[in-house]
């Protein structure tokens, strides 16, 4: 067993891991778009790719989300907003692109 | 049971204060809908940014406004913040002296207030530029999204000042504990909702 004084040790690391990989992330993305190495498609993929990255980062060292058994309902609620988010969010989108192009 | 174990999202209590971690299990989880719903909230604005994006009517367009460095500093700003407030947190739970804790809340608030200075800065240029909210339905979208994310930094640093001043008042007691730990939650996400910023929204009108 590990006593408040451990505890405290790992979740300064915690911490710091999570602030290590969310800056190397942010600077990754904003290098790539910097220093324009690909096409603008790629780099749009590897920006969107990158930021989806830093915010499992984000969730699992600063809000301490993680896939373990206790906390469950917090996680199946941030898997539903998730599900929620993703209908609207695709749906306007797929909607409103298909009336522009209707409309040109 | 043990009071080891994470009952909540965000830094937990456990071991060292039992009373207030068994309390804050529900009062931190009805936080938590708030967050996700205003995470419905931010979504949908995204989603009608990306539709607005191409109507521009012959005004500003995304390339000609953002800047990247501006837009980096101010990543870095709210970053080092959310790692300086999960400092606080940790000082908290381990009950270092009020002054550690309320030095991380100080640095947190002091840079949340820079990120604001450097976004007003920004927006004031786009109005010199000519880009105000109603020029074009880009710009209505964008006024829409980025400043509503500033407004939530803004009452966000309010909040710090004031759960200082009830540090110093009423001291660490359990109420006090459990809005703290509500405090960094909504800190938290916050840096999330600007992570899509950046890339949805700066970094993609900057890609040429």
């Amino acid at each position: 067993m590990s006593g408040p004084h451990n505890s405290r040790r790992e979740e300064i690391r915690s911490y710091l891991t999570g602030y290590a990989l969310a800056l190397a992330l942010t600077g990754a993305a904003f290098a790539s778009v910097h220093w324009r190495s690909f096409i603008p498609a790629t780099t749009l993929c590897i920006v969107l790719g990158l930021a989806l990255v830093q915010m499992v980062v984000h969730f699992r060292y600063f809000l301490h989300i993680s896939l373990r058994k206790s906390a469950r309902d917090d996680l199946l609620l941030i898997l539903f907003s998730t599900l929620i988010v993703t209908l609207m969010v695709s749906g306007t989108l797929v909607i409103l692109f298909n009336l522009r192009e209707r409309m040109m | 049971m043990s009071a080891d174990e994470i009952r909540h999202a965000g830094l937990n209590l456990g071991v060292t204060d039992a009373l207030t971690h068994e309390q804050a299990e529900s009062d931190v989880f009805g936080f938590w809908v708030f967050l996700m719903s205003d995470a419905v909230m931010f979504a949908l604005l995204f989603a009608t940014y990306g539709v607005m994006l191409p109507a521009t009517v012959g005004g500003p367009t995304p390339s000609s406004e953002y800047k990247l460095l501006p837009a980096f500093l101010e990543t870095l700003a709210l970053l080092t913040s959310s790692f300086t407030f999960g400092m606080a947190s940790v000082a908290m739970k381990h009950s270092a002296s009020r002054r550690q804790l309320l030095g991380w809340m100080g640095v947190t608030f002091v840079l949340g207030i820079a990120f604001l200075g450097m976004e007003l800065h920004d927006f004031a240029t786009m109005f010199g530029d000519g880009a105000y909210p109603t020029r074009s339905g880009y710009l209505s979208s964008f006024f829409a999204l980025v400043p509503l994310h500033g407004l939530h930094v803004f009452f966000g640093s309010i909040w710090i000042v004031v759960m200082m001043v009830q540090v110093l008042t009423f001291g660490l007691d359990v109420r006090v504990k459990i809005n703290i730990l509500r405090l960094g939650l909504f800190w938290h996400f916050l840096d999330i909702v600007w992570i899509a910023i950046f890339s949805v929204v700066y970094l993609q009108g900057l890609i040429r």
